[in-house]
């Protein structure tokens, strides 16, 4: 049986965990509710973008002078996986489900005879990607220094993917991120970024539309940017599943630690009376011996 | 009836709203957009946007750097990577 000192240690040490998690979660609901409005500003860019670049993909035929972010390098041998995790920890298993996303996919394409190669965005993936995988980092791109990732961090990123891709150092990317469904809900989701997948979207109208330069000189322009839109956007949903799953984690925790004063209490309660029950045992036998 | 100009950027929709006209800098000279503007799609070189919001009055300028205009039935739309 601890004394009760220690019991009233432990109490103490617990409630003032209970204040950083609550504190935490409180800072994490106000961010999540900015980073939502964030991802939502950015959606008509990305939509805009996506049909354009859809209706011009589906005018040019697939050739040899077409661009290579669309049409691919010929080779499926070397695949760069972008795994995008947050800086900070204290989010549950937020990253720890990206991370595990992008090994199992690792795991596939390694069976499949391929050559696995990683380029890391965040903190928090580094180490335990390191750990399995210590030869195969390609890159990595830090945003602690930002308070935010926002465009300028996506640009840069899309700057030394697309140097990489030139420099014919992988010939598929896919990018692996956490999608924001709701507050409890985060989804480690994949999705294929080089060769760029042809949006598809429905062609409005039968219009002739006139363009100026010519479709691909046009699309060859467009498909960085759309990748760079990409990348946006998957740093804008990473950055609101993050708050989702911080402000998650953290009310959880407070409300463990709840508990546990709780019990820590009542046990405490009950040594303090025992002590006492006894010590008044000892007082009377005393004044009987007498 | 006037035309319907959007701007738009990565980070937020900057403007949408009903104009007279828009100059725009592309990348083989500049156009001017008028409402019933036969549908066009043009990439466009680091410059000046000029927009009048009605016929006669002083345009106002708006910067914008890798952008790409696209004209349709329902408008003009500039998408730019940065502006101002």
């Amino acid at each position: 049986m601890a004394s009760l000192k220690e019991l009233k240690g432990r109490i103490n040490s617990v409630k003032s965990t209970q204040k950083i998690t609550k504190a935490k979660q409180m800072v994490a609901a106000a961010k999540l509710r900015k980073a939502q409005a964030a991802a939502e500003a950015a959606r008509p860019y990305a939509q805009r973008l996506a049909q354009v670049v859809g209706s011009l993909a589906s005018r040019v035929t697939p050739s040899a002078s077409s661009p290579k972010l669309l049409a691919g390098t010929g080779k499926t041998q070397v695949h760069l996986l972008v795994v995008a995790n947050s800086d900070r920890g204290l989010c549950g298993a937020f990253n720890a489900n990206i991370v595990k996303a992008a090994k199992l996919k690792a795991a596939e394409l390694t069976a499949d005879g391929k050559t696995v190669l990683f380029y890391l965005v965040g903190r928090k993936g580094r180490a335990p990607i390191r750990r399995d995988y210590p030869q195969a980092i390609l890159g990595q791109f830090d945003t602690t220094q930002v308070r935010e990732p926002g465009f300028a961090e996506a640009e840069a990123i899309a700057g030394e993917l697309l140097a990489l891709f030139d420099a014919g150092r992988f010939d598929i990317a896919h990018l692996f991120y956490g999608k924001f469904k709701s507050a409890l809900v985060q989804e480690p989701t994949v999705q294929q970024i080089v060769p760029v997948p042809t949006p598809t979207v429905a062609i409005s109208d039968g219009a002739v539309v006139e363009y100026e330069p010519d479709e691909e000189t046009i699309l060859a322009e467009l498909l960085p940017r759309y990748l760079r839109t990409q990348l946006f956007g998957a740093l804008l949903e990473n950055l609101a599943s993050e708050q989702g799953a911080s402000m998650t984690a953290m009310d959880n925790a407070t409300r463990n630690a709840g508990e546990l004063i709780k019990k820590l209490t009542i046990q405490y309660n009950r040594s303090r009376q025992a002590a006492i029950t006894t010590e008044l045992i000892e007082i009377i036998a005393g004044a009987e011996a007498l | 009836m006037p035309l319907h100009f959007e701007l738009v950027t990565p980070a937020r929709l900057v403007l949408s709203e009903p104009v007279y006209m828009v100059n725009v800098p592309g990348t083989e000279g500049e156009f001017g957009v008028l409402e019933g503007h036969a549908p066009f799609t043009s990439t466009i070189k680091d410059g000046v946007i000029r927009v009048w919001r009605s016929a006669g009055a002083a345009p106002e300028e708006i910067p914008v750097k890798g952008g790409f205009a696209e004209v349709s039935a329902s408008g003009l739309t500039v998408l730019a990577e940065h502006v101002g």
